[in-house]
């Protein structure tokens, strides 16, 4: 057990040095130079001054080594063009936001998703297998910041019952902590509602299909034959059948969630990783938006590393192997 | 003539690229107005589908809209939005026995700026299709190539490539473009480059695995056996073989270029005015979404309508490949990459 742990940790190491340097790539091979002076009343020396500051005077193979070994032995991911600030400290702050939402949406996603997958599973072929399998396609095919939008239309402005962005309301910290975290949860529901929809149609599909399946293999008919009731049947024995592909599934959909939680932050002014990042396009400040796509390839690798763990646990057979 | 062979629902999303694909053809032709054309956007901008209003044409070349009219003494009084107003009745060049009859009708309604949506959305499908179908072309391109390098190369080429594939499958995908459009400033047709070119990873995955898989076929032995290169296998043999998986793969790709296209112009780092796709247009409505909430909604209701098309054939062409394998154990034979025919039953 614990060589298989070390064995996936290794392996998820690896893959963040090649990250790492997938990232450094694209940023040294882009056009343009973030130091050339914008004012020509600026003196070429300063400019000089300012590139042997960052060590941009240096070959590619030097800054490559040096920026690699800041970030893995000090977590440093240097310091904002915009603020002057360390870029690390800026990302931490917005992290928190990230993973709440993004937490929040898994969890309505895999609840939207197993709850329509076993309407549908149970009934194969029925109207109301064709009305959830319709609902998925769609799901997936709307925009994801439209339905956003739209819910904000609908549900913020239309019919109140939620803010329309932001994740705290003004002051609200102040009332004790039972009120702030309410505050927090009231801004909370609907974006993960939002992100959490756009991908519970994987979810519900595969869940179904599964259901399916399963009755199907001897351990469904096992089942059937012991005289087990159709809920039974089901709820129990046949989700356990799709637990560990469901797990998997929570990894494979970490990057897409990733890319969903940057626009349901854009449209819901949600103030995570996704914002920061849009900010720091817009302003320029490369090494924010650097170290920002790094993050969340990192957290990818994180999510798929717990599920790899979890599906040990969760399947002996693959500690068998 | 034999039936196709596909699934019904999979014809239908068929027809319904196709469909969107014609619209977006004969734009100039089915558009009931320029689509960038402000016509007199004071009173135009953010009216509501279906609506209508009067055009009054007069002597100084400016056209002006109007809710009603009426004729008070010797001057034609339009009503606006932002009140009456008079024009002498003989500066007016349209108006006839019966008054004035011109309308404009915006079918969907018009954006903030008085533009008609329906004529704007017929043309942005031009660049959201044509986006979404060449970025999923240049990802189909490049996933075969990198896939069967990896999956011919040797040892070494294998483990570079494939590694790179996993690294790169870490990113959330729009991350990874936001990072490379705020890098490149990309134009347009550069955002085709950009979504294409990193989308391919899943797909030289696929190819790989499946040209190893083939590789140990014995018609693929016996072609190497009787003195074929093995590039001339892979092209000729291995690669044929594999078109029915790539081509589900680039069909459901077409809707996800789609997509990532909308949400890249949605954050202002796509298309760039005064071209403006599907997305481009929903991040217009969203500064006008309390009041005019059509001019977002009807774009994604377009892009929703692709990729349903897209998913649909994917999905049908897999049921098919299924079909073929499970059913009678023999693979199609192609001679070439478009023998597609083949196996849509279609000969």
């Amino acid at each position: 057990m614990i060589r298989l742990v070390l064995r996936r940790l290794a392996a998820a190491a690896v893959l963040f040095l090649i990250v790492l340097t997938l990232t450094f790539a694209a940023v040294a091979g882009a056009p343009g130079d973030p130091l050339a002076p914008t004012d020509p009343r600026i003196p070429a020396e300063h400019a000089e001054r300012l590139r042997a500051l960052y060590g941009l005077d240096q070959p590619l193979p030097a800054r490559y080594l040096r920026w690699l070994g800041a970030v893995l032995l000090s977590w440093d991911w240097g310091q904002s063009y915009q603020t002057g600030r360390p870029v690390s400290g800026l990302l931490f702050e917005s992290l928190a936001p990230t993973l709440l939402l993004g937490g929040a949406a898994l969890f309505a996603q895999y609840l939207l998703g197993i709850g329509l997958g076993l309407i549908a599973g149970r009934r194969p072929n029925s109207w109301l297998d064709l009305g959830v399998r319709g609902a998925s396609l769609l799901v997936y095919a709307l925009p994801t910041f439209w339905v956003g939008l739209m819910a904000v239309l609908v549900v913020g402005v239309g019919l109140g019952l939620a803010p329309t962005g932001g994740m705290t309301s003004a002051a609200a910290y102040e009332l004790g902590p039972l009120p702030a975290t309410l505050d927090v949860l009231a801004h909370l529901w609907l974006p993960a509602l939002v992100l959490g929809l756009s991908m519970a149609g994987d979810i519900a599909r595969y869940t179904r299909n599964s259901l399916i399946e399963f009755q199907t293999t001897d351990a469904g008919r096992a089942a059937r034959a012991r005289g087990l009731s159709e809920n039974r049947i089901l709820l129990v024995h046949g989700l356990a059948h799709a637990a560990p592909r469901l797990l998997q599934m929570a990894a494979v959909s970490a990057p897409l969630l990733l890319s969903g939680a940057i626009v349901a932050e854009a449209v819901f002014v949600w103030p995570g990783l996704g914002s920061t990042m849009l900010q720091a396009i817009q302003a320029g400040d490369v090494p924010v938006v650097l170290a920002a796509t790094a993050y969340g390839a990192a957290l990818v690798i994180a999510a798929s590393l717990a599920a790899d763990l979890l599906l040990v646990r969760l399947d002996p057979r693959i500690k068998a192997e | 003539m034999r039936r196709s062979s596909l699934p019904r629902p999979a014809r239908a999303g068929a027809w319904t690229l196709a469909f969107l694909a014609l619209l977006a053809v004969a734009a100039p032709f089915l558009a009931p107005y320029d689509p960038a054309e402000q016509f007199d956007s004071a009173e135009s901008s953010r009216r509501p589908p279906l609506s209508s209003l009067l055009v009054v044409r007069t002597l100084d070349g400016e056209p002006r809209l109007a809710e009603q009219l009426a004729v008070d003494g010797g001057d034609l009084v339009l009503l606006r939005r932002s009140g009456a107003l008079r024009l002498p009745l003989d500066s007016v060049t349209n108006y006839g026995e019966r008054g004035v009859t011109e309308r404009r009708r915006a079918w969907l309604g018009t954006d903030a700026l008085g533009r008609d949506l329906l004529s704007r959305l017929l043309y942005g499908a031009r660049i959201s299709l044509t986006i979404g179908l060449l970025a999923a072309a240049l990802a189909l391109t490049a996933g075969t190539a990198v896939g069967s390098l990896a999956a011919t190369g040797g040892r070494f080429v294998d483990q570079v490539l494939m590694r790179t594939v996993d690294g790169l499958l870490c990113f959330p995908h729009l991350a990874l473009v936001l990072l490379l459009a705020a890098l490149y400033r990309p134009g347009t047709w550069l955002l085709v480059v950009l979504i294409g070119g990193t989308g391919w990873m899943g797909l030289a995955r696929l190819v790989r695995a499946e040209i190893l898989r083939l590789k140990q076929e014995p018609f693929a032995l016996a072609a190497a056996a009787a003195g074929r290169s093995p590039a001339g296998v892979l092209v000729r043999h291995l690669l044929p073989n594999a078109t029915t998986p790539l081509l589900i793969d680039a069909s459901l790709r077409v809707g996800g270029c789609i997509l990532v296209e909308a949400a890249l112009s949605f954050l202002g780092l796509g298309v760039q005015p005064p071209q403006a796709s599907w997305g481009s247009m929903i991040a217009d409505g969203q500064s006008h979404l309390t009041t005019a909430w059509w001019i977002a909604a009807f774009p994604g209701l377009m892009v929703a309508a692709a990729v349903i098309g897209s998913s649909l054939l994917a999905d049908g062409l897999s049921d098919r490949l299924a079909g073929l394998r499970a059913g009678t154990g023999r693979r199609t034979r192609a001679r070439s990459p478009w023998a597609i025919r083949t196996w849509l039953g279609q000969t």
